[in-house]
């Protein structure tokens, strides 16, 4: 059976709620049934077959055809499959996502992975805001599962996550880990100001220096132990990265001291 | 007793007797292989017999610097018990006072069985609120702070069912000399074969045991049968030729990894011959009742 694909007819001309159109939810049910989904979200939403033409029958893999900065939560709670996207996504892309791939080969707006508990997400452009953070009002971002950002991200990237990891192969904005509770967040690429700002735990790892480092976290020298190797080779080995991260000796600084000071930022040493 | 032999070699028509026991395996690696070692046969000390020393263990094989899970040298743990509490109590102690302490090292599972036992897990408190919990890759690796740097060590590691402790061979040979040949071309070739160890000293045994004895409160004693100046004196197992006899007892992680073991081992002792080597093979039983598992050197001969 082939991916239920939805091909865009034209860009549509409100913003859309796509989380009905996940593998769990589309099973079993027929293409009429799937073309009378209401999508949109003005007064008069649109329902998904006036935005798209549906093919294919197999729910486990949906792909969609062509995409755009209005089409807002793909992939929402997700909890196996894989969604692919051709194409540039809105806001809280795989938001609490469980499980599963989904790709966006594009962009994404803000809040991408917010709150996301399991699965990979691969998003080959730039992402917004608030990467794996959490919705306002909610205690803890991501708790699991792996993103991986081909692009940059905007500030606040991985914001009060818990576990799991945030790959971002071009940088990031401002505050990277903000309040972070626990996990990993990896940056190739030039990082804004003060990373881990109020960190709790967890690691956030960088190829080189962050040019602005906040004064609460503590220079703890050059290291030498095994994690960076071992992590070094597990990003090698799922091709998320195309060369070692940290290298063998990275510095590590400890931090954010304004709070619980357990978390740690190590990056490679230039030269 | 029927008459088997090969290249001049008696072999007795018996079968090695051996039992269910529970065993794990881990990997441990250091910056040099020098170092992995020295961790892995300070871990694996005193641990020869369950009846002594609560568990039986050995370093399985070595393992190159491109097949560990950091890149660097390693070897293969294996630790067989009797239980599962046992096997968890002996695999947390010496993880913790042979290999957290060894320079350079690190610890990682080595083996997918029906249940898991910690390793990390439970010395992750060593670090006193310092260490960090990493999950990566479908693992689960504690980040423990030590004075050389960090003990990287993976949170849980599989525990077997399915495997089998006290496979042997007994080297019945002209003298001593030709007995410790003979044992320890058995223990290199059986050294090659993976998921066996052999947990006496160098592999070999030289004070074979029977079931109890004259005194109160021994489980087991010296194996008269088997013990050359007491030929004559005692119901011997030993014709006039024989003056030595050695023996190796072999743990697998599977009843399979057993058999191939005895079988590379009566191999090597009988590609060896009889004038430099063991005149006769025999192997240890205690007639059939105990042991789950039965060996039969007839099956494993070459």
């Amino acid at each position: 059976m082939k991916p239920i694909t939805f091909t865009l007819r034209s860009e549509p001309e409100e913003r859309l709620d796509l989380s009905a159109l996940i593998p769990e939810r589309l099973a079993g049910m027929s293409a009429a049934e799937i073309a009378n989904l209401t999508v949109g979200t003005s007064r008069t939403p649109a329902k998904v077959g006036d935005l798209f033409k549906v093919t294919g029958a197999d729910p486990s893999g949906i792909v969609f055809h062509g995409g755009s900065k209005r089409f807002d939560r793909i992939g929402s709670e997700m909890t196996s499959g894989s969604i692919r996207i051709a194409g540039d996504v809105g806001a809280y892309v795989g938001r609490k996502m469980a499980g599963g791939t989904l790709v966006v080969e594009g962009e994404a707006g803000p809040q991408a992975g917010s709150g996301m508990r399991g699965g990979r997400i691969n998003i080959t452009g730039n992402v917004g805001d608030g990467v794996g953070a959490p919705m306002a009002g909610e205690v803890q971002g991501m708790t699991g599962g792996l993103i991986v950002v081909g692009g940059r991200a905007g500030d606040r990237a991985g914001e009060r996550m818990r576990r799991g990891i945030i790959v971002l192969r071009k940088g990031c904005g401002d505050y990277a880990g903000l309040g972070m509770i626990a996990g990993t967040i990896v940056a190739t690429g030039r990082v804004g100001l003060y990373p881990g700002h109020l960190m709790k735990r967890g690691s956030l790892l960088f190829d080189r220096r962050p040019a602005n480092l906040s004064p609460t976290f503590i220079d703890c020298g050059v290291v030498d132990i095994g994690f960076p190797a071992l992590f070094d080779r597990y990003l090698l080995k799922e091709k998320i990265l195309d060369r070692p991260l940290l290298g063998t000796r990275p510095s590590r600084y400890g931090g954010d001291n304004a709070v619980l000071g357990k978390g740690e930022i190590m990056f490679r040493r230039s030269g | 007793m029927q008459k088997l032999s090969r290249n001049g070699i008696e072999i007795d028509d018996t079968f090695a007797e051996a039992f269910g026991m529970r065993a794990t395996a881990i990997i441990i690696t250091a910056p040099s292989l020098k170092w992995a070692r020295q961790a892995a046969i300070t871990m694996t000390g005193y641990a020869t017999s369950v009846i002594g020393c609560g568990c039986e263990a050995a370093i399985d094989m070595d393992i190159p610097a491109t097949k560990t899970p950091d890149g660097r040298p390693g070897c293969r743990v294996m630790i067989f018990a009797m239980g599962t509490d046992e096997l968890q109590k002996q695999l947390k102690s010496r993880l913790g006072q042979c290999v957290l302490t060894s320079p350079g090292s690190a610890c990682f599972a080595d083996l997918e069985g029906s249940a898991m036992l910690d390793l990390g897990s439970s010395l992750r408190y060593f670090g006193d609120g310092w260490q960090i919990s990493k999950k990566f890759g479908g693992r689960h690796y504690w980040r423990v702070p030590v004075m050389d740097g960090e003990f990287l060590c993976e949170a849980k590691t599989g525990m077997t069912k399915l495997a089998v402790g006290g496979g042997n061979l007994l080297m019945l040979a002209a003298d001593a000399e030709k007995a410790l040949r003979a044992a320890e071309r058995a223990v290199e070739a059986i050294e090659k074969v993976p998921g066996a160890i052999m947990p006496f000293p160098g592999g070999v045994v030289r004070s074979g045991s029977k079931v109890g004895g004259k005194y109160k409160g021994m489980m087991a004693s010296t194996n008269d049968a088997y013990a050359p100046t007491l030929r004559g004196v005692v119901k011997s197992a030993l014709g006039p030729e024989i003056n030595s006899v050695l023996e190796i007892v072999i743990d697998g992680e599977t009843s399979d990894a057993v058999a191939s073991a005895m079988r590379a081992g009566l191999k090597a002792v009988i590609d060896l011959g009889p004038k430099r080597g063991a005149l006769r093979i025999s192997a240890g039983n205690y007639g059939g009742k105990l042991g789950k598992y039965h060996y039969h050197l007839r099956d494993l001969l070459p």
